[in-house]
């Protein structure tokens, strides 16, 4: 097999729940040892292709292809993919060893290697003591381990993880991410991960997709997404982001000066500038930690915005502002804390807002 | 203060020692005393009865003796005699055959049921039910019409050369099993169906997910989550089953004499008190040490009893 081939490769997918479609079209190309991440809220249809993929949901139209074969020749014991499902899913009347000794056993893998295989892989998740404990006595970071030993076991070419990590609590879910990843990369299995954790998509995967209402609206490594968000919808599902309409006042070569509700700002349109860029009203949108703070007796300049401190939440390592524009438009700031809060920007006082051009995007809607 | 705490706390009210007994006499003591005076004491009585000896007039007197016991497994008056240790295994063949029968017609029917749309599962779980609206009696004599000899079932049975024209489907084993799994399939099918109902089907599509057929699937991960369900409707319908005598006598012919019919035998027309005791007990040492041997396994495989 070339290994070029896309270990999983999406064509046109449609799935339809009656009227709702799950899935609408969608297309995607996963390659071959890929940390690949479908990122949504819930009911935005990540589940559901992940689900078609494994072959526990069959889809209306389109075409899956599994290392190149068609999927829809191969019922879904058949198929090269393993799932670690959400609710883990464990067999309770059987022990976590002959839980993850299953599906060894259903392609009736000799017994002797069946022993050693299971040994192994569970050192590897780290349980190598609840070999005769059953589910129920297990913690859900356990069954979690238990239900991730039980699918690579198999070896699968490619592994489905439907949110795996969803209902342990923050720290656990943590230290798992780290777990996983490098679990990931020592096996070289390719894995497809949907989660609604926009932090966890950034912190492990190679690249996401960006759901919503069964589309893919946005597919790129984790720096691309969050930097370059292109719509509204991506820019405010991964992190904050200050959303501001623009009219454009002046055009230069590569940059423009546009009129928004804060005030006047130079937006840098790139080499290349994209269909909304070319038009004369767009959204642009800064992160909020791209949004310095400074003095209100600093000299006004390009981008700088006089605004008014409004909230402020200390969160240790950050503080968040909520600062108020001359004419009632919220801006949203974050700065590290360096050297502390900085008792100059506390509630009421008034500062001057840097919002620098490399910062500004212009979204396509 | 402290001497004051001594009774248990019931929806946040501290309560005295004696409330406490109160209020569990009030409610509790019903029950007990229904239990105690209708059932405990008078199987205490039979037990007691099993080890008299009877007097000629049909009553019973001392000494104690294990004479009705070891009567009942073959040793009587006149040597080794086969006659009850057959009747206990005629019965059990009956008992352990409803149980099968109704078993494979259960689990389909319980999974069909449990598929069909909410609307229908009341009307169909009625259905079931509307053999309970009929006396025992009126429904296995009905079952005599309908296997008579020119009743349209018996006609099929002809014209698929099952049987020869002219003559009726009953009094043959058939016809008993038939009339014992009509009586008793209600039984197997509502505790069932109320294990399938609670299914995980999640853990039956991680079994299709690790390689396991439709059949293996079933077998693995759908059989294990309803067997809670399926042992406890087989008991319902093993233990009523094996003291059946009703059925086997209307619709086999009344050629034949079960465990419950040499019960009510010993205790009306032989007048044998003792002796009727003793094969009761019996009957009931077999069920409780059934159910005990199940109990064990189910605790040693970690699951819940029932």
């Amino acid at each position: 097999m070339a290994t070029d081939t896309p270990a999983i490769q999406v064509d046109n997918l449609v799935r339809r729940f009656g009227d709702v479609e799950a899935l609408s079209h969608v297309s995607v190309s996963i390659r071959k040892g890929e940390f690949f991440s479908l990122l949504g809220p819930s009911g935005c249809g990540k589940t559901t292709l992940l689900r078609c993929i494994g072959g526990l949901d069959i889809p209306d139209e389109g075409v899956i292809r599994i290392d190149g074969t068609d999927a829809r020749q191969i019922p879904a014991h058949k198929r090269p993919v393993n799932t670690v499902f959400q609710s883990y899913a464990l067999f309770p009347h059987l022990t976590v060893s002959d839980n993850i000794a299953f599906g060894l056993r259903m392609k009736n893998v000799p017994k002797q290697e069946i022993g050693g295989r299971v040994t192994r892989v569970m050192d590897m998740v780290e349980i190598p003591k609840l070999a005769d404990r059953k589910p129920a006595q297990l913690s859900g970071g356990q069954k979690q381990r238990v239900a991730l030993a039980r699918a690579i076991v198999n070896e699968p070419m490619v592994l489905l993880l439907d949110e795996p990590l969803g209902a342990l609590d923050l720290k656990l879910r943590k230290q798992l991410q780290v777990e996983l990843l490098q679990l990931q990369r020592r096996l070289g299995i390719t894995f497809i991960y949907v989660t609604h954790d926009q932090e966890e998509a950034l912190v492990m995967s190679d690249r996401i997709a960006v759901m919503s209402t069964g589309k893919i609206v946005q597919m790129g490594d984790a720096e691309d997404i969050y930097e370059h968000p292109r719509t509204r919808y991506v820019s405010q599902f991964l992190g904050s982001c200050n959303l501001l309409d623009a009219t454009v006042k002046r055009r230069g070569a590569s940059d423009a000066v546009v009129q928004t509700s804060v005030g006047e700002l130079r937006v840098e349109l790139g080499a290349n500038p994209s269909e909304a860029a070319r038009r004369d009203q767009f959204t642009v949108a800064i992160r909020p930690e791209k949004v310095s703070l400074s003095g209100p007796n600093e000299a006004p300049g390009e981008n700088r915005i006089k605004v008014k401190v409004e909230q402020l939440i200390y969160i240790g390592s950050e503080t968040h502002y909520v600062l108020r524009a001359g004419d009632g438009v919220e801006l949203k700031a974050q700065a590290l804390n360096v050297r502390g809060c900085a008792p100059e920007f506390d509630i009421g006082k008034e500062a001057i807002a840097f919002l620098p051009a490399a910062g500004l995007l212009i979204l396509d809607d | 203060m402290a001497n004051e705490r001594k009774g248990e706390v019931q929806f946040g009210e501290q309560l005295t020692v004696r409330s406490h007994i109160l209020r569990s006499a009030m409610t509790s003591g019903p029950g007990i005393f229904w239990v105690t005076f209708f059932l405990l004491l008078p199987l205490v009585w039979i037990g007691v009865i099993s080890f008299l000896t009877r007097t000629e007039v049909g009553g019973f007197e001392r000494p104690f003796t294990f004479e009705n016991y070891t009567r009942f497994i073959g040793f009587g008056f006149f040597g080794f005699d086969m006659l009850y240790p057959q009747i206990i295994l005629r019965s059990l063949v009956l008992g352990i055959g409803t149980a099968v029968l109704c078993m494979i017609t259960a689990l389909p029917l319980a999974f069909f049921i449990a598929g069909l749309p909410a609307r229908y599962k009341t009307l169909a779980l009625t259905l079931v039910l509307i053999p309970f609206w009929t006396n025992l009696l009126i429904r296995t004599y009905a079952w005599q019409i309908l296997l008579a000899p020119e009743s349209p079932l018996t006609r099929l049975a002809v014209w698929l050369h099952f049987t020869e024209p002219g003559l009726p489907l009953y009094p043959s084993a058939m016809a008993i099993y038939i009339g014992m799994v009509c009586d008793y399939l209600p039984f197997l099918v509502l505790p069932l169906y109320a294990s399938v109902e609670k299914i995980d089907w999640s853990i039956a599509e991680a079994a299709s997910d690790l390689g396991a057929d439709g059949p293996r699937v079933f077998w693995h991960a759908i059989l294990p989550q309803v067997t809670p369900g399926l042992v406890a409707g087989i008991i319902l319908v093993l233990i009523p089953a094996t003291g059946q005598f009703v059925i086997p006598d209307l619709l086999g012919g009344a050629k034949t004499v079960m465990l419950g019919n040499a019960i009510q035998q010993q205790f009306q027309q032989s007048r044998d008190w003792p002796f009727g005791s003793a094969i009761t007990f019996v009957g009931m040492g077999a069920v409780m040490l059934g159910l005990w041997a199940y109990a064990r396994a189910a605790g040693e495989r970690g699951g819940e009893i029932i």
